[in-house]
């Protein structure tokens, strides 16, 4: 790697690193998904700085092209990431489902509790 | 204005009675149970007892819950809130004096089972050590010397109800270590009470230690978040 694309990198993981962490401090995110992020982002740095440590553990691994475990490994955290946005957006629609049928019946109280009302008015 | 004890409430039903029966005896104390989408006659027992339940449709979590508990206050015009467990830990004899340090004028008065006077509490090695790294993080980012930042037995003055009703971390451990580091920042006076705190009267303690890696890495990175942004005011929710 030259020396130009390793200040790229490092330059681009520490900007999303802080860019996220800001994020969470402007309430825009919550600390839960911006350490997802800060998974991926923080390790970028030390491997930019030291792109033998990549060569290395392929080696370790009898990887016979290093550069495909660290392709595999990061498409492996995004279907990881991806998933659990599933699970959470699954959550979401159950609790959204529940929140409507929650003032539907509150209402339908409401409505009894003022007719109920009502007829006292009458007596 | 009158005092607000908000009771936070999962699956309770065990101790909650004894609990509300204890906060009955205090003059003048307006009792307010969250029931946090528990799943047992948590509701039931607070309907029983005569006192105030707010329901959440599903489970919101401690600080999720307070944070309900703080809003119901605003609406019922308290002057001053404190927050006690339902499980039994928190004993409602220290209620008074955390309510008498908000009235000599501290805006968020803590109680810790560790201050000097506190009546012992044992806790186990990791959780102790954990609990020893979170008062550090405390003390290093507001210079507030906590010895129990995790308490969440706690009492607090109208202004940091109104910031926290809006500005509560909801996260486990940001709502209790994270909520000093906000109302410090926003220049509210933070202060300690001794208290003894008693096992837990029934029911199950909550296995959440399991994920305090987790938690104290998100707590972290919220802290963070607060000190990049060099937010005093909180910012906007
Ligand atoms: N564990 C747990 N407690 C909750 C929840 N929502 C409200 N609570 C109440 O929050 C209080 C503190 O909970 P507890 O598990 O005893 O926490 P700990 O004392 O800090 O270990 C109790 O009164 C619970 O009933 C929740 O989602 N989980
Ligand atoms: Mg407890």
């Amino acid at each position: 790697m030259s020396a130009v694309a390793q200040i790229t990198l490092s330059v681009v993981a520490l900007g999303i690193t802080f860019w996220v962490v800001r994020l969470v401090g402007l309430r825009r995110l919550r600390s839960k998904y911006a350490l997802l992020w800060l998974v991926i982002t923080v390790p970028l740095v030390p491997l930019a700085v030291f792109p033998a440590i990549v060569d290395e553990a392929g080696e370790f691994l009898g990887v016979n092209y290093p550069p495909a475990l660290l392709f595999s490994l990061s498409s492996l955290l995004l279907l990881g990431i991806v998933i659990h946005y599933s699970w959470e957006l699954s959550r979401l629609e159950s609790r959204t489902r529940r929140l409507g049928e929650e003032i539907a019946l509150l209402n339908a109280r409401l409505d009894d509790a003022e007719r109920a009302d009502d007829g006292e008015d009458e007596s | 204005m009158s005092a607000v004890a908000v009771i936070p409430a999962f699956n309770e039903e065990a101790s909650l009675g004894g609990v509300l029966a204890e906060i009955a005896e205090i003059d003048g104390l307006v009792p307010v149970v969250v029931d946090d989408g528990s799943s047992d006659g948590t509701a039931g027992v607070a309907r029983n007892a005569g006192v105030a339940c707010v329901r959440l449709p599903f489970n919101l979590g401690v600080g999720g819950a307070v944070r309900t508990g703080l809003r119901w206050a605003l609406d019922h015009d308290a002057g001053t809130v404190v927050i006690v467990d339902a499980d039994g830990q928190h004993d409602p004899a220290d209620v008074a004096a955390l309510l008498a340090a908000i009235d000599a004028g501290a805006d968020l008065a803590i109680g810790s089972r560790f201050a000097a006077d506190a009546g012992d509490y044992a806790v186990g090695g990791t959780r102790r050590r954990a609990m020893r790294i979170l008062n550090r993080l405390v003390r290093s980012t507001t210079g507030f010397a906590a010895t129990d930042a995790t308490s969440g037995f706690r009492a607090m003055s109208r202004p940091v109800v109104e910031y926290l009703a809006r500005e509560y971390p909801v996260e486990y451990l940001a709502d209790t270590v994270e909520v000093i580091v906000l109302v410090r920042r926003a220049g509210h006076e933070v202060i300690e009470v001794p208290v003894s705190m008693r096992e837990r009267a029934g029911g199950v303690p909550s296995a959440r230690r399991f994920r305090l890696v987790f938690n104290f890495l998100r707590l972290l990175v919220g802290i963070a978040g607060g000190v990049l942004v060099g937010r005093r005011d909180g910012g906007r929710s």
